[in-house]
């Protein structure tokens, strides 16, 4: 959508007609400023404000924060790395399996279901992205972790045991359930009906003179789809994947519910872990001292992790851009 | 579900009464929450004074007192005596719960160091050789042990920690006793009701909850071998048993822990939950109306603890109790209540 606005906005000519100096444009022109700084200043205030109350951590650890695998309240020690890494696998998994079920979905409501079809799951798909995240984690945890225990984790385990590598992976040790795994698939449910609604409306945003014209010299669908549809919308979904993963990076309850909320590094993703929000959950409540300060320093890391991925994602819409 | 219902209810019925200058105010624990507010509705009723409670976490309840922002705190641990003379506070228990093994298996046996070795990662399976020498006779399924454990910071995990470190070393000198742990095995619930919830989800599942919430949930618990060698079981006869035994003025501020007590039928894992207060309050004439708030439930509230599954503190300790008040001053130096 945006790249098609954008490149007929850059062909046209820019008319604009000088404001008025007593109309209601100084007026609106500087509620627009007002309530773009006031963002701007919210976010640094957050920024600092955790700056702030995460630096005792940052300076008592030093790196370690980030590379350390300890978070022991006993003896005021705490390292990050467990909850870093697995709020990044958690979003990684999440990612594999969400975003092509999105775009599939996308593609099949625009392009391939027939009418009376398309409004029925489009709604649905909407519905879905409006559940609570509290609900998505009860029913994971009520409903998916049971069978996803009993039909996926022990059988998978006792195959794979042994096995080099993926006797490492996806391996179980208490086949409970929980786990980064569980997680993941829990988030790539929360984040395809996003993915998917904000995808199919770019797609729709698409002239119909485009794909009409692709059909014309004889493409078949998948080539209208390959060829046209997919590089025409292609920075907006990679906008919307963006949007996701931000999600998923950040997702806090019902990851707590499902995740297992443990404090190890483990090479199996079946095994039980914790992300950066689940933990800051989990102990936000009943921490003093150090461990608050380690745990606002946590969200500090949390909020640069999900600033560098906005930054790469800026990166790659560029990129896309120049095609 | 019932005690949600009662504190869903009592919850509403505090916030609706419109807020009076005379409320008392306080903040901490979750454990004892329902109970408090269900004393607040009824010492509401009889006096006209209303308590607002904010179960906000032990930790939370400490952060409040020490800001002053609140009349009394409510913490599950113990603050220490040290702590205590610092910041010029009393401490007192106020109720007490048990907390037992909650099961998915079959309702079975185990001794304190076994379940040190469980929630250790020692013992891995249910029909491990110990476990089935202790349980002749009941069918142990041929499966992973998977350990539940409180992911938030909790009291209830203080006291469950504090008792494995009295009856196993190695989890003593590995792990420790704290409001959160690194646990070496198992998943981690979120609450009493995380915990409660997950074993009941997860098959061949043990965790750790107050008794309440296992009885209210129906869930199966493990019955646990006490010092003296008998396997009692959990309820208010045991807890009590418990805390009649212990010896309250061992610690400053009655911080002392119920745990693997001696009498032949006290259950070995038994907490307080405590107040804390300013031994000098800036604001006395609040500070005795919270202290009349609790003398009047230690006088009438023991049916109310029971019905929620509490156990009412033993009549010498309440006597005990109502003498530490002695210390909570005005301005001039006089006892407030």
């Amino acid at each position: 959508m945006v790249a098609v606005y954008e490149r007929s906005y850059q062909n046209a000519t820019k008319v604009t007609r000088k404001a008025n100096p007593f109309g209601f444009d100084p007026i609106f022109a500087a509620l627009s400023k007002a309530a773009a700084i006031t963002v701007l200043v919210l976010l640094a205030g957050i920024m600092a404000s955790m700056i702030y109350g995460g630096w005792p951590a940052f300076r008592e650890f030093g790196l370690g924060f980030l590379t350390g695998t300890q978070w022991d309240t006993m003896n005021d020690k705490y390292g990050g790395l467990p909850a870093i890494v697995g709020t990044l696998s958690t979003a990684l998994i999440a990612m594999v399996i969400g975003v092509p079920l999105s775009i599939g979905t996308a593609i099949y409501l625009t392009q391939l279901a027939p009418a009376w079809f398309k409004r029925p799951v489009g709604t649905a798909v909407e519905l879905l992205a409006a559940v609570p995240s509290i609900i998505y984690g009860m029913w994971g945890l009520f409903v998916f972790v049971p069978l996803f225990a009993a039909y996926f984790q022990v059988p998978v385990s006792q195959v794979v045991e042994g096995m080099p590598i993926v006797g490492t992976i996806l391996y179980a040790r208490s086949p409970s359930g929980l786990g980064i795994l569980s997680a993941g698939i829990i988030l790539a449910f929360m984040i395809v009906p996003f993915i998917a609604s904000l995808t199919r409306d770019m797609l729709d945003q698409i002239p119909t003179v485009l794909r009409e014209s692709a059909y014309g010299v004889g493409c078949t669908t998948w080539e209208v789809v390959r060829h046209v549809l997919l590089p025409q919308a292609g920075v907006s979904i990679v906008g919307a994947i963006m949007l996701g993963l931000g999600r998923a990076l950040g997702e806090t309850m019902a990851v707590t519910f499902v995740i297992g909320n443990a404090n190890r590094l483990s090479p199996s993703i079946m095994d039980p872990g914790s992300t950066i929000a689940s933990r800051i959950a989990s102990e936000f409540n009943e921490a003093l001292g150090m461990q608050m300060n380690a745990l606002i320093g946590l969200g500090c890391v949390l909020f640069f992790v999900t600033f560098v991925v906005l930054v790469i994602a800026r990166i790659l819409v560029s990129r896309v851009k120049q095609y | 579900m019932r005690k949600f219902a009662i504190t869903a209810a009592a919850f509403a019925a505090m916030s609706l009464s419109p807020a009076k200058a005379a409320d008392i105010t306080g903040a901490g624990a979750t454990f004892p929450f329902p109970i408090y507010a269900k004393w607040a509705e009824a010492y509401k009723a009889a006096t006209g004074i209303g308590l607002n409670y904010q179960s906000i976490g032990s930790g939370g309840g400490i952060r409040q007192i020490r800001a002053k922002t609140v009349d009394f705190g409510a913490t599950d641990a113990p603050v220490k005596g040290d702590e205590l003379t610092r910041d010029g506070m009393i401490q007192f228990p106020m109720v007490m719960g048990g907390v037992v093994p909650a099961l998915n298996v079959a309702g079975i046996g185990l001794t304190g160091p076994l379940l040190g070795d469980i929630f250790l990662g020692n013992v891995k399976k249910w029909n491990d050789p110990k476990i089935v020498a202790l349980n002749p006779g009941v069918m142990l399924p041929d499966a992973t042990i998977n350990v539940v454990y409180r992911s938030d910071g909790s009291g209830t995990t203080f006291v469950w920690t504090e008792y494995l470190s009295l009856v196993s070393d190695e989890w003593k000198t590995k792990i420790g006793t704290n409001t959160s742990v690194q646990w070496p095995v198992g998943v981690g619930g979120r609450g009493n009701e995380g915990v409660s919830g997950t074993v009941r989800q997860i098959a061949n599942s043990i965790g750790y909850v107050e008794y309440a919430y296992a009885k209210q949930n129906n869930l199966s618990y493990a019955l646990v071998q006490n010092k003296a060698g008998n396997f009692p079981v959990p309820d208010d006869t045991s807890f009590q048993a418990a805390a009649s035994a212990a010896d309250w003025n061992a610690a400053p501020g009655f911080g002392i822990s119920l745990n693997n007590q001696a009498a032949p039928t006290a259950w070995p894992i038994v907490s307080a939950t405590f107040i804390l207060m300013y031994a000098k309050p800036a604001d006395p004439a609040k500070s005795a109306a919270a202290l009349k708030f609790f003398d009047w439930a230690f006088a009438n509230g023991d049916k109310l603890a029971t019905d929620l599954e509490y156990v009412p503190m033993p009549a010498p300790v309440k006597a005990q109790v109502r003498a530490s008040w002695k210390a909570v001053v005005d301005t001039a130096g006089k006892p407030v209540f």
